[in-house]
């Protein structure tokens, strides 16, 4: 499976600003977020970027790009109708490919030696079939969270075949029918904010669209999509930032600081500044 | 071979009779059979069999085993296993017992304590089970994993959170009840769907309900309401028991008892909003709303059951459960929808969690109480555990049933108008504890016992019957089937299903009705509460008045004898076609129920305005246009005014006739004033009855008792005894005087005429059991047996009415009714004697939830003692309520002081021997033989004792200071003391006329001439040589629609058997066979009465 394009949605009226944040990466330079999803996706295999963008923002995007302007397409979402609406606004930049989906207010850090779109990436293209990377998650950030329920594919550790998605469930729902054999109790598979879609995703979305013209939510549809053909999870071997919570950035930053080549300095500064606060 | 009736895969094998079984097996082989049951229940793996296992041995121990051994042999039971069981440590209790049975031999003291403490660990292995199940239900474990208010998942839905001028919008869940038109023969039971979920079949209809008369139309008659609030606490309101609180701790949402919001209490934990995990975590109330519903908000929750009275067998309060718990998911997300009715997983789910609920609040229901959660007619059967289950390998059927709802394809409209137009439901009226009764079932299904097994079976084909009667629309047929369940099944199965009230109300219907009585039905658990009368629908309307009329009728004859809750009352209903069912009310509209103003709006009125917030002048301002402008609200200013000003004179009017009461009984004020002094100074207390430490007590020796329990006294004693009633030398005293606390919890009816049981196909009074003995021995001397009937303020005038309209049952011997002569005031308990009874004595202790429930409510009464005053007058009653009688020793002086002695010896100058007994002790009648031993005694007083079981507490025959004399458990200086004492006082008592006169210093002659002055002195000086013993009873006090709340009061007493330690009269003592001495306290003996031949034994002694 051929995997060179990815959607990025920034359109959001809380998520507007997120991706234009900067940061210090791991390796020391000052970028922004989006930059940074840029750089990453980029290394992996992807030459194509469109970035889903509320109406008279382009411009402030296209600073936060830099040099990568060239991958880029902007693809503008007319009103704020929902995650899947701006998914679907990207129908026509996709066509018949499948595609890496992420989401413009969320970094990653990897554990491994490979960085967390590789991880996803490598399987979707061996399996040939729509992955979601997820991570076990404690049942009290279920408020927060797209979930999966399913079971692991025989003879692998971080793959699950997945059967149901719901957004945001209750612990009550989760409990009922999305417990994955073999996690620990009260943990969750939940979304880690990046998807690997083929183009069935969009013709679920205009269905349900067709539907609900108002609001078009992304996780009914991937559901939809899981109990029609095969669909995986990928537990991620990293970890999500998510900038949009209180000190989201704050930690994403320190996150990849402790993670790169200044960590000595950074731990200094935190034990100075832990004991002139005290 | 008694395992082959578990283990066999043959199911005529394995449903044989236990009883059937036991039958040809002498004790040891029953001895044998038992050893082989224990090792089988410490090992076998399945759940069900080991718990059958528990139960035979428990059955055998109790019904097969005494019986076969060879004499009733005292034995001991050793305390540090009574400790073990009382501290639910079973299997160490009964490997202690099982110990001294190998060392001293089996005997019926032993078999009754293994009996026991079998008993008890079969039903807590099932309790634990269902335990289990509840929390291992998917969708309820995650609620026992949250322990902080930062990991709470829950969020109340942003639609509850828009204000409008102030005012939270109101989530208002309204839930119709459900009633059984099977009865289901109790296979609701969660132990019996889980072993044999085949056989648990219920059919179930959802419905509205109206009180004939009272109101409009029927409607849902439970109602939620659930709202945002700008305080962090939570605030709950029970509309119908007019009480409110604000709860800022976790703490006291788990305090079940602490008021009469304990159901809203569960609720709250059932659904999640505070997960029973975080009980005991010392976090704060505060975070987990902030958490839940934002900074500085609360939430309130509103119940209201329209004033419905408790004890329908409608499952009201499962089913306001279950509403709460609805409403509640609701508003935090956990259902789909926030309004409209639920989906089917939904539906499932407010059962899971009402089921949870239940056991957390230490109640109990069947599955299919919350019935009203779902629409119409539906059949709820058991399912068989699948694999995925967590009951999969441990029991045979799961926890939760399966519903099936009928669409009108099944049963047409036409077949449901035809039920309304026929089906009168009503409410009788009877308070009954159907606790006992559920445990009776579980244990007689796991034996198998024939005759209940059969009537399983037969329930179970008459509900197809009554289905497809149903489909028919044939209601006739219906009827005709429902009357047979309760005629055949059900009574085979309990057989105090029913009771001579509605044996009454039955018989009358006929009567009135005659063939257009189509059936009678009963509803639940036992008849006497919520019943149902099948007419032919062209005189429904007649019935209805006429039912409420005969109902009412019925209850003002029996009202002295049964304990009644309330009047009766006719419903109106109609099929409910959508079951649970939501609205969301905003703005103006975000009313309340007019009941919640009348408690919120008294409190804001009473608040200094400048102090009151803007939320609360909005619900002020809104109360005021809803009293302007809502129908509803009609009367609501009204009852407002009566709420903030109560009308005076209630008081007053009830003080009057206590103080008449109290004049009229002969109440000695400047004593009582002398006792609450002392009880006050702690100089007289619970504790201080006990005799001193010093006191040696030991079990008596031989020679200090004759036994005659396994032999018969000689025939020339029998000749004396019997040449005596011939000569009409003898008469009978039955104490009847109390009010059976224990009979009723402390209901204020008389037990004396309490129709307890049918012999000779009809339903007997225990006085006209008594009188039936004393005919039939005085038909066989051919004499007239005199027979007294000993009386107080409660029971006199009740008796004599009862007897008068009976016509003294045909009795043609003298009848005499002595009544009492004092009477005390009940008084408030010291806090120190009820810590003293309730944390110093012996415990049961309860299981885990119910324990808790106990503690509670221990902890709100000690600190109602203390708010009400320590040693004050107890008057909060009604006025007969606060009255006691003195203690049994008076009735016999009472004969004295009232004349009846007089009158007896005038009429029958040759009366030379008493004998007296307790109203509860069926077995005593004149045995010619024991009334020889007596007469040629020649001794004062002759009592008869019985051997010890585990359940004779209460003192016995001992050694004090090495004095034969009967001891009262109040006086044992240790509670130790009492497991060496090998006999147990049964109060039945020979007494020499001559010589106890001759004790209190009189002759014939002061009698006949009724020197009441030397009399009452002559009583007054032997009272004060005996002790008064301070003691603690219940008190139930009568409210609302049918609520009883039980308080622990303080009374005195005298005892009739502390004049065995008086030197001036000599006593001798008995040992009498246990089915002539054992006295029958409590409703729930009369299943064992029954089957352990003590009934067959006292008919036989009977002539009707």
């Amino acid at each position: 499976m051929k995997i060179s394009k990815a959607v990025i949605t920034a359109a959001g009226p809380d998520q507007q600003h997120l991706p234009l944040q900067t940061l210090v990466s791991s390796s020391g330079e000052t970028k922004t977020v989006l930059s940074l999803l840029i750089d990453e996706a980029l290394s992996v295999g992807i030459d194509s970027i469109g970035i889903v963008i509320a109406p008279g923002t382009q411009h402030d995007f296209t600073t936060a790009v830099g040099d990568n302007i060239d991958s880029v397409t902007f693809i503008e979402q007319p009103q704020p109708q929902g995650f899947g609406h701006a998914v679907l606004c990207a129908k026509d930049f996709i066509g018949d490919d499948s595609f890496l989906l992420l989401v413009g207010d969320h970094l990653y850090l990897s554990q491994s030696d490979k960085n967390c779109m590789q991880q996803l990436l490598e399987i979707a293209r061996q399996e040939k079939c729509p992955v979601s990377a997820v991570q076990a998650t404690h049942e009290s950030q279920l408020p927060y969270y797209g979930t999966i329920g399913g079971e692991r594919v025989p003879n692998t550790t971080h793959l699950y075949e997945t059967h149901c998605i719901l957004e945001k469930p209750t612990p009550t729902e989760a409990e009922q029918k999305l417990i994955i054999p073999g996690l620990r109790a009260g943990r969750y598979l939940c979304f880690f904010g990046m998807h690997v879609l083929t183009p069935s995703v969009m013709a679920e979305l205009e269905n349900s669209m067709s539907k609900n013209p108002d609001r078009l939510p992304l996780t009914a549809s991937l559901c939809a999509v899981a109990q029609s053909e095969r669909y995986l999870a990928l537990e991620i071997e990293g970890r999500r930032f998510n900038i949009g919570k209180g000190y989201g950035l704050l930690t994403a930053n320190l996150g990849m600081a402790l993670a790169g080549n200044d960590r000595d300095e950074v731990m200094e500064t935190i034990i100075e500044l832990i004991a002139a606060t005290r | 071979m008694l395992l082959d009736l578990i283990t066999s895969a043959d199911p005529a094998l394995r449903d044989r009779a236990l009883a059937d079984a036991c039958r040809g097996l002498d004790a040891n082989a029953l001895l044998k059979e038992c050893h082989q049951l224990d090792e089988f229940r410490r090992t076998a793996e399945n759940l069900y069999d080991r718990v059958r296992a528990i139960f035979f041995l428990s059955a055998i121990h109790r019904y097969h085993l005494p019986e076969k051994l060879a004499t009733e042999a005292s034995g001991s039971i050793s305390f540090p296993a009574y400790e073990n069981l009382l501290g639910r440590r079973f299997e160490e209790a009964i490997d202690l017992f099982l110990t001294e049975q190998e060392s001293q031999g089996a005997s019926d003291a032993i078999c009754s304590a293994l009996a026991s403490a079998y008993h008890q660990l079969a039903f807590q292995t099932l309790a634990d089970q269902v335990r289990k199940s509840v929390r291992t239900v998917r969708g309820n474990q995650w609620m026992f994993r949250m322990g902080h208010p930062a990991d709470h998942p829950l969020r109340v839905r942003k639609e509850l959170l828009q204000e409008t001028q102030n005012l939270f919008p109101v989530l208002r869940e309204r839930t119709p009840v459900r009633m059984d038109l099977t009865h289901s023969a109790w296979s609701d039971i969660f132990f019996l769907g889980m072993d044999y979920p085949e056989g648990a079949r219920v059919i179930n209809v959802s419905i509205d309900l109206a009180v004939h008369g009272r109101d409009d139309t029927p409607q849902p008659p439970v109602e939620a309401y659930f709202r945002v609030i700008d305080q962090p606490v939570l605030r709950l309101t029970s509309i119908d028991l007019k009480t409110s609180a604000e709860i800022s701790s976790l703490s006291e949402v788990f305090d079940f008892a602490k008021d009469y919001l304990g159901l809203l209490k569960a609720a709250v934990i059932a659904s999640g909003i505070v997960p029973p995990g975080i009980e005991g975590s010392g976090e704060s109330l505060d975070d987990l709303l902030g958490k839940i519903v934002g900074e500085g908000h609360g939430i309130e929750i509103i119940s209201s059951v329209n004033n419905i009275p408790k004890g329908s067998r409608l499952a009201v309060s499962t089913n306001l459960l279950a509403a709460l718990i609805a409403a509640c998911m609701r508003a935090t997300g956990q259902t789909q929808s926030l309004t409209g009715e639920l989906t089917e997983d939904e539906r499932r789910l407010v059962l899971a969690r009402a089921i949870l609920g239940e056991w957390i609040g230490g109640s109990g229901g069947g599955w299919q109480d919350s019935g009203g959660v779902w629409p119409g007619i539906k059949i709820i059967e058991g399912e068989l555990a699948g694999e995925t289950d967590p009951e999969h390998g441990i029991s045979k059927g799961r926890l939760m049933p399966k519903h099936h709802v009928f669409g009108t394809d099944e049963i047409p409209e036409s077949a449901r108008q035809a039920l309304q137009d026929s089906l009168i439901l009503v409410h009788g009226g009877m308070a009954s504890n159907v606790g006992p009764i559920l445990e009776m079932v579980t244990e007689k299904y796991l034996l198998r016992s024939s005759k209940e097994w059969e009537g399983r079976k037969e329930a179970l084909s008459l509900l197809d019957q009554v289905l497809s009667a149903l489909k028919a629309g044939d209601i006739q047929a219906l009827g005709a089937l429902t009357t047979k369940n309760f005629r055949g099944p059900l009574q085979a199965i309990i057989p105090w299903a029913t009771n001579h009230f509605t044996e009454t109300l039955i018989k009358r219907t006929e009567e009135e009705f005659g063939d257009d009585f189509w059936g009678f039905w009963m509803l639940g658990g036992m008849s006497g509460g919520g019943m149902g009368f099948i007419v032919n629908p062209k005189r429904k309307k007649e019935a209805l008045g006429r039912l409420e009329e005969i109902m009412i009728q019925t209850k003002r004859e029996l009202e002295n004898a049964l304990p009644f809750a309330m009047d009766p009352v006719v419903y109106d209903f109609a099929i409910n076609a959508h079951g649970s069912f939501a609205h969301l009310f905003e703005g103006n509209e975000a009313l309340l129920p007019p009941g919640y103003y009348q408690l919120s709006v008294a409190q804001l009125l009473r608040t200094d305005i400048s102090k009151l917030s803007p939320h609360d002048r909005a619900e002020l301002d809104q109360f005021a246009l809803a009293c302007r402008t809502q129908p509803h609200f009609d009367e609501s200013i009204q009852a407002l005014f009566d709420t903030l000003i109560p009308r005076a004179g209630d008081e007053d009017s009830s003080g009057t006739s206590l103080n008449e009461l109290l004049q009229t009984h002969g109440f000695d004020r400047e004593q009582h004033e002398s006792i609450r002094k002392s009880l006050r100074d702690g100089r007289i207390g619970l504790s201080q009855n006990r005799l001193p430490a010093s006191t040696r007590i030991k079990d008596v020796e031989e020679g200090d008792v004759t036994d005659y329990a396994g032999s018969e006294p000689t025939s020339d004693l029998r000749a004396l005894g019997e040449k005596a009633l011939s000569n009409g030398e003898v008469g009978v005293i039955t104490l009847a005087a109390g009010a059976g606390s224990r009979w009723t919890q402390g209901a204020g009816v008389c037990k004396a005429l309490h129709p307890f049981t049918k012999f000779d196909g009809k339903h007997r009074t225990f006085i006209e059991t008594h009188l039936a003995k004393s005919r039939k021995r005085g038909q066989e001397f051919g004499t007239e047996v005199p027979h007294i009937f000993t009386t107080s303020y409660l029971t006199h005038g009740p008796t004599r009415h009862f007897l008068d309209h009976q016509e003294n049952y045909g009795y043609k011997g003298p009848l005499h009714l002595s009544p009492g002569r004092s009477v005390g005031l009940r008084m408030i308990p010291t806090e120190r004697d009820l810590r003293f009874a309730w944390e110093e004595m012996p415990q049961q202790t309860l299981d885990e939830q119910q324990q808790k429930m106990r503690d509670s409510l221990r902890t709100a009464l000690i600190c109602w003692a203390r708010e009400a005053g320590e040693a004050g007058d107890y008057t909060d009653n009604l006025p007969l309520q606060c009255l006691h009688p003195v203690g049994h020793f008076y009735e016999l002086p009472n004969l004295l002081l009232n004349g009846t002695l007089a009158e007896l010896l005038t009429e029958r100058p040759q009366l030379k021997t008493l004998m007296l007994h307790n109203i509860d002790t069926l077995g005593a009648d004149l045995d010619p033989a024991l009334l020889g031993h007596h007469l040629d005694s020649g001794t004062g007083l002759t009592f008869e004792v019985i051997t010890r079981r585990l359940e004779d507490r209460g003192g016995g025959l001992a050694r004090v200071n090495d004095r034969p004399r009967l001891l009262e458990g109040l006086a044992l200086p240790n509670e130790e003391d009492e497991f060496a004492l090998s006999y147990y006082n049964t109060m039945t008592t020979w007494i020499d006329i001559d010589q106890l006169l001759e004790l209190f210093g009189l002759t014939r002659q002061d009698i006949v001439n009724d020197t009441q002055k030397k009399i009452a002195e002559a009583v007054r000086n032997v009272a004060s040589q005996l002790p008064t013993y301070v003691t603690l009873k219940e008190v139930k006090k009568r409210w609302g629609h049918g609520q009883e709340d039980i308080f622990p009061v303080t009374q005195f007493e005298k005892l009739w058997s502390d004049l065995t330690a008086l030197s001036e009269i000599k006593s001798d003592f008995l040992v009498v066979p246990r089915l002539r001495g054992q006295q029958l306290k409590d409703p729930a003996q009369l299943d064992s009465w029954l089957r352990d031949g003590s009934a067959a034994y006292v008919e036989e002694l009977c002539e009707w």
